[in-house]
């Protein structure tokens, strides 16, 4: 029978713990995990960019829910442990939960200090430890105002660059003289000063925080001095704490961490400790190398194998803020015993500082260019005698040998043993093995295969030159995904393509853009048939037999090979005459299924294809148009009942989402588009999870995009305010028509937006009054020939053939 | 009527199925479905994917196959075999083409 496995916090050591365990013992465990948090294994390090907006959650999660499903392992969210009861060898969460251990694993990871400054408790004083500090920063954020960022470490930094990213003036407070002391020297902390400073943040380096004050809420924070910096939020990076109360309270071995031997053992064999949690030779760590090394450690050791050990080693350090190329590793105190050579490129902004002992480099620090950074590390960690080459060291790896100034080069002659991605511990020699002997072709591929370059990303380069230096000719880093497998071009080229040769029709395509299939697949039919109408409203002759079923005959198969009918309701309003007309049609042709949908209208399914225009028919005569349910095209735009009834009401809410979709209806888009309009903050019709949402508010409506409800949930990005509802109808006409010239097929708004960037976007939509202008015309074109009902056209006979069985015979007859 | 004779059955023109299109064939319980390539071939098929019975003539025809509408498999127009990783077949039948006009076989036995 397996034994149990219980394992407190789910943070990254232990992540990595159980991917490894798995890998060697698949069956030995029956796993339970306990969570604090509310949420799967993510990677911790890259909050940074999601603060500041360049990536979403999703992008960092490591273990979706299916992961913890296809290896059985219970997860409890939300559920913190409280107790150890090491007599009777079970654990317990604060809702009462039970698990009995065989084996225990706790990875509880460090708790931010907090300084106990007057107002450390006010509302608006946070922490940087998780996604719940993160969302609170990005909501105090929408207020833009000030924030106080107090610590200007690693945390501290990457907090600071990201608040003033979401639009907030910030300040940095720290106590030392120069920024990162523990990680820079004071020349490339002071360089570093400088470029924040010449982005806009506020340094105050020497700084002591006495007090926070305001009056339930944070209002400013004061300085020793007496200085006083207003606030309307203020985070805390001061430092961290190994978080190891619980197992203190268990009676285990507990000194700063808790105390572990170098298999990852407490003083009860039976109990582990991993990741910052941890001490081990009188040492914590906070850097996730070392604690994925520990993580390698407790795996084996529970599968069984005990001839691993920890061996402490030092870890390089990277600021991840984007612009900022800055690294440092090793010691770099000064010593009688040390030497230094120093570069400084003061219009370059370089500065790059090695320490020698006994000629073999002890630490480095680099600041404005920082691609040596790993050369010098693996010289530092193989102890290398450096005399030979001291003159030129300082210029790097490309001087050396007389080798030429290539950044290939220098990664060719980097040996097997240097590190490339500090984070998971993987080596050149790892991730080209893996190249060679697995065939892999991308950095997902090596990000799969190897784990480099899936944690921070700062090595992403470097895995890339060695992708180019294995594959030569047959890795390209800009590689695109061909559309399909009738060409190598992506959608991006054939977009371009269509554009610059003027290809007007689907074999012209081919034919010019050497489709090596005679008449293209499923996949690329239907894209290319998309972008001709897009590209070529008036001109080209839609290609019918390229479409998807639901967009030929303008309904939705069903699994049964009925079709289901959902006619346009206006902004989701309906009359007593309609409902009628659907009552009696529902009658009529013994509908079997009548719902109201999820977009605020009515469905009718279970329709046969023969009875399809005569359903619509009837519907036409009571005024109903195709509600387009079955199209990638404009879909719903939901409303709320807004100023007509509702008492919070500001603008016109119903109003304007039957103008958005009045004006809107019938046009093709790459992917569907689903639209909202509420008539205040209280949101009620959802605009901010919508493709395009409006948000009324007083002084007028606030523009969103960009958000998703359905595979992947997301809240919307703001496009801008505008003050009257002319103006939000053509920003929303333009940034649809943007869209719809630039995606890929398939590709929703938010996936669009990823891609091309919400500053481009905004920069375009809103800042740039002729681009939006053009873009709205060319919309206002193209809706004079797609603004045409379907359904009607087909009442009038149009493609006939679709509906009509071709024969019918009888099989006796045929015998 | 000579029953005996009708080995080939009528069942349409040429022109009434669009190019890489489909017509459906009412067959008493049974739907077949007929398709024209790009290069005006035509083959007739059981209008049931071997999938979840989808109707393989609501699907999209490229080269000599069609994709099932409902999950995407994609069907030889020649064998009636699923390509690719996916397996199943669909009956298949005989077509013969005179001039415009489709005929279709039926083994005997077929259908009743
Ligand atoms: C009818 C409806 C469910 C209902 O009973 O309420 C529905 C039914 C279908 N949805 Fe939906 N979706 C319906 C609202 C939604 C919503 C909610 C909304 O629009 O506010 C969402 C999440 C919002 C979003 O899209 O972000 C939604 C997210 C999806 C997705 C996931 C799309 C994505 O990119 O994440 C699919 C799959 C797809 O499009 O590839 C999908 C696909 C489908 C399809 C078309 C599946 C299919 O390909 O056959 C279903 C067609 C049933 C039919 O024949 O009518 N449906 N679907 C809703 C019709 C709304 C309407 O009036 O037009
Ligand atoms: C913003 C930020 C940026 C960083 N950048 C870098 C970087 O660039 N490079 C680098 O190497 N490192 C970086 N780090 C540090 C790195 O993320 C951590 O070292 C690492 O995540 C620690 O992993 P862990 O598993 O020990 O703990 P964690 O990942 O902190 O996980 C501990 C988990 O245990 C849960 N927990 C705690 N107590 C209990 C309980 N009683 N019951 C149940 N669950 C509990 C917590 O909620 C938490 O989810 C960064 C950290 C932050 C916050
Ligand atoms: S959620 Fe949407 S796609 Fe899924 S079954 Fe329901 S209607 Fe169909
Ligand atoms: S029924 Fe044809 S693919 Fe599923």
């Amino acid at each position: 029978m397996a034994e149990k496995l219980v394992i407190i916090g789910n943070g990254m050591a232990p992540g990595r713990m159980l991917e490894r365990l798995f890998e060697i013992a698949p069956d030995q465990y029956e796993v339970t995990i306990f969570n604090a948090e509310s949420r799967v294994n993510y990677d911790r390090i890259l909050l940074s960019p999601v603060l500041s907006g360049e990536k979403a959650f999703e992008e960092i999660i490591i273990h979706g829910d299916g992961w913890y499903v296809e290896r059985g392992i219970m997860l409890y969210k939300s559920h913190k442990v409280v107790e150890i009861d090491r007599a009777k060898r079970t654990v317990r969460s604060e809702h009462g939960e039970v698990a009995p251990y065989d084996k225990l694993v706790i990875a509880t990871g460090s708790v931010p200090i907090v300084i106990p400054v007057p107002g450390h408790n006010l509302a608006g004083v946070l922490t940087y430890r998780d996604l719940d500090d993160v969302h609170a920063m990005l909501l105090a954020a929408k207020g833009r105002g000030h924030a106080v960022v107090i610590g200007g470490g690693l945390l501290g930094l990457e907090a600071a660059a990201g608040l003033q990213m979401q639009g907030m003036t910030v300040t940095v407070i720290h106590l030392m003289p120069t920024l990162m002391e523990r990680q820079l020297d004071s020349s490339a902390g002071y360089l570093l000063k400088k470029a924040l400073e010449d982005r806009g943040i506020r340094v105050l380096t020497g700084a002591n925080t006495k007090e926070i004050t305001g009056n339930g809420k944070v209002e400013a924070v004061r300085l020793e001095d007496g200085t006083e910096i207003p606030a309307d939020l203020v985070v805390m990076a001061v430092g961290i704490r190994p978080n190891a109360q619980m197992a203190k309270e268990a009676g285990l071995t507990v000194n700063r961490g808790i105390v572990v031997n170098d298999q990852m053992q407490t003083s009860d064999e039976r109990i582990y400790a991993l990741g910052e949690c941890a001490e081990i030779n009188s040492t914590c760590y906070g850097l996730v190398a070392p604690l994925y090394q520990m993580a390698g450690v407790a795996a084996a050791h529970l599968g069984g194998d005990t001839t691993q050990h920890f061996v402490a080693s030092q870890t390089a350090t990277r600021l991840k803020v984007t612009g900022i190329d800055l690294y440092s590793v090793g010691d770099f105190a000064e010593g009688d015993d040390r030497e230094e050579i120093v570069l400084r490129d003061a219009t370059a902004g370089i500065y790059k500082r090695l320490i020698l002992k006994d000629d073999r480099v002890v630490g480095a620090v680099m600041y404005g260019e920082a691609s040596d950074g790993p050369w010098f590390f693996d010289l530092m960690k193989s102890a290398t005698d450096i005399s030979e080459m001291r003159d030129t060291l300082i210029f790097g790896q490309a001087y050396q040998g007389g080798a030429a100034l290539d950044p290939m080069a220098a990664v060719a002659a980097l040996p097997d043993e240097a590190e490339i991605c500090g984070c998971n511990g993987i080596c050149k020699g790892q991730i080209t093995s893996a190249v060679t002997l697995k065939g892999i072709t991308t950095l997902d591929g090596v990000r799969a295969q190897t784990k480099a370059s899936a944690s921070c990303g700062s090595c992403t380069g470097l895995v890339e030159q060695l992708l180019s230096l294995s594959l030569g000719g047959d890795y390209n880093p800009a590689a695109v995904q061909p559309m399909c497998n009738c060409t190598d071009l992506g959608h991006d080229d054939v977009r371009r393509l269509i554009k610059a040769k003027e290809l007007k029709t689907i074999p012209a395509i081919m034919q010019e853009l050497h489709w090596t299939t005679s008449g293209g697949c499923a996949k690329c039919r239907p894209a290319l048939n998309y972008y001709l109408v897009c590209n070529w409203p008036g001109e080209y002759a839609d290609d019918y037999q390229s479409r998807f079923i639901n967009e030929r005959v303008h309904a939705n198969i069903q699994k049964d090979g009925t079709y289901s009918v959902v006619p346009r309701m206006w902004g989701g309003m309906t009359s007593a005459k309609e409902l009628r007309a659907i009552a009696d049609v529902v009658d009529k042709f013994n509908i079997p299924a009548v719902k109201v949908t999820g977009g605020q209208r009515i469905d009718m399914l279970g329709i046969t294809k023969e009875d399809l225009p005569a359903v619509w028919a009837d519907l036409g005569l009571a005024g109903f148009v195709s509600g387009h349910a079955y199209a990638k095209g404009l879909r719903t735009v939901k409303t709320c009942v807004g100023t007509d009834w509702c008492r919070f009401g500001t603008q016109d809410s119903t109003g304007l989402g039957i103008r958005i979709e009045k004006f809107m209806w019938g046009s093709w888009t790459p992917a569907k588009v689903k639209m909202a309009v509420s008539g205040c903050p209280r949101n009620c019709s959802e605009a901010t999870c919508k493709d395009v949402g409006v948000v009324c508010v007083d002084s007028g409506f606030d523009i969103h995009f960009a958000g998703a409800a359905g595979l992947d949930i997301k809240g919307t990005e703001i496009l801008g305010h505008v003050e009257t509802e002319d103006e939000a109808l053509e920003h929303i006409v333009a940034l649809v028509q943007m869209y719809r010239e630039q995606a890929r097929y398939l590709e929703r708004i938010y996936k669009w937006t990823k891609r091309v960037g919400v500053e481009e976007i905004r920069r375009q939509i809103m800042g740039d009054v002729e681009k939006r202008r053009a873009y709205f015309d060319r919309f206002v074109y193209s809706q004079k020939f797609a603004q045409v009902d379907p359904w009607s056209e087909r009442v009038s006979g149009k493609d006939k053939h679709e509906f009509q069985p071709m024969a019918t015979i009888s099989l006796e007859a045929a015998q | 009527m000579s029953v005996m004779t009708m080995d080939w059955v009528r069942v349409g023109g040429l022109s009434d199925i669009p190019r890489q299109g489909s017509r459906r064939i009412a067959a008493g319980h049974m739907t077949i479905a007929v398709f024209r390539t790009d290069d005006d071939r035509v083959f007739a098929l059981e209008d049931k994917c071997p999938h979840k019975n989808g109707p393989l003539s609501q699907g999209i025809v490229h080269g000599d196959c069609v994709t099932c509408p409902l999950h995407n498999w994609v069907i030889a127009l020649d064998t009636g075999e699923a390509c690719g990783a996916d397996e199943g077949k669909v009956a298949r039948f005989p077509v013969r083409l005179d001039g415009d006009d489709i005929f279709l076989s039926f083994p005997s036995g077929e259908g009743r």
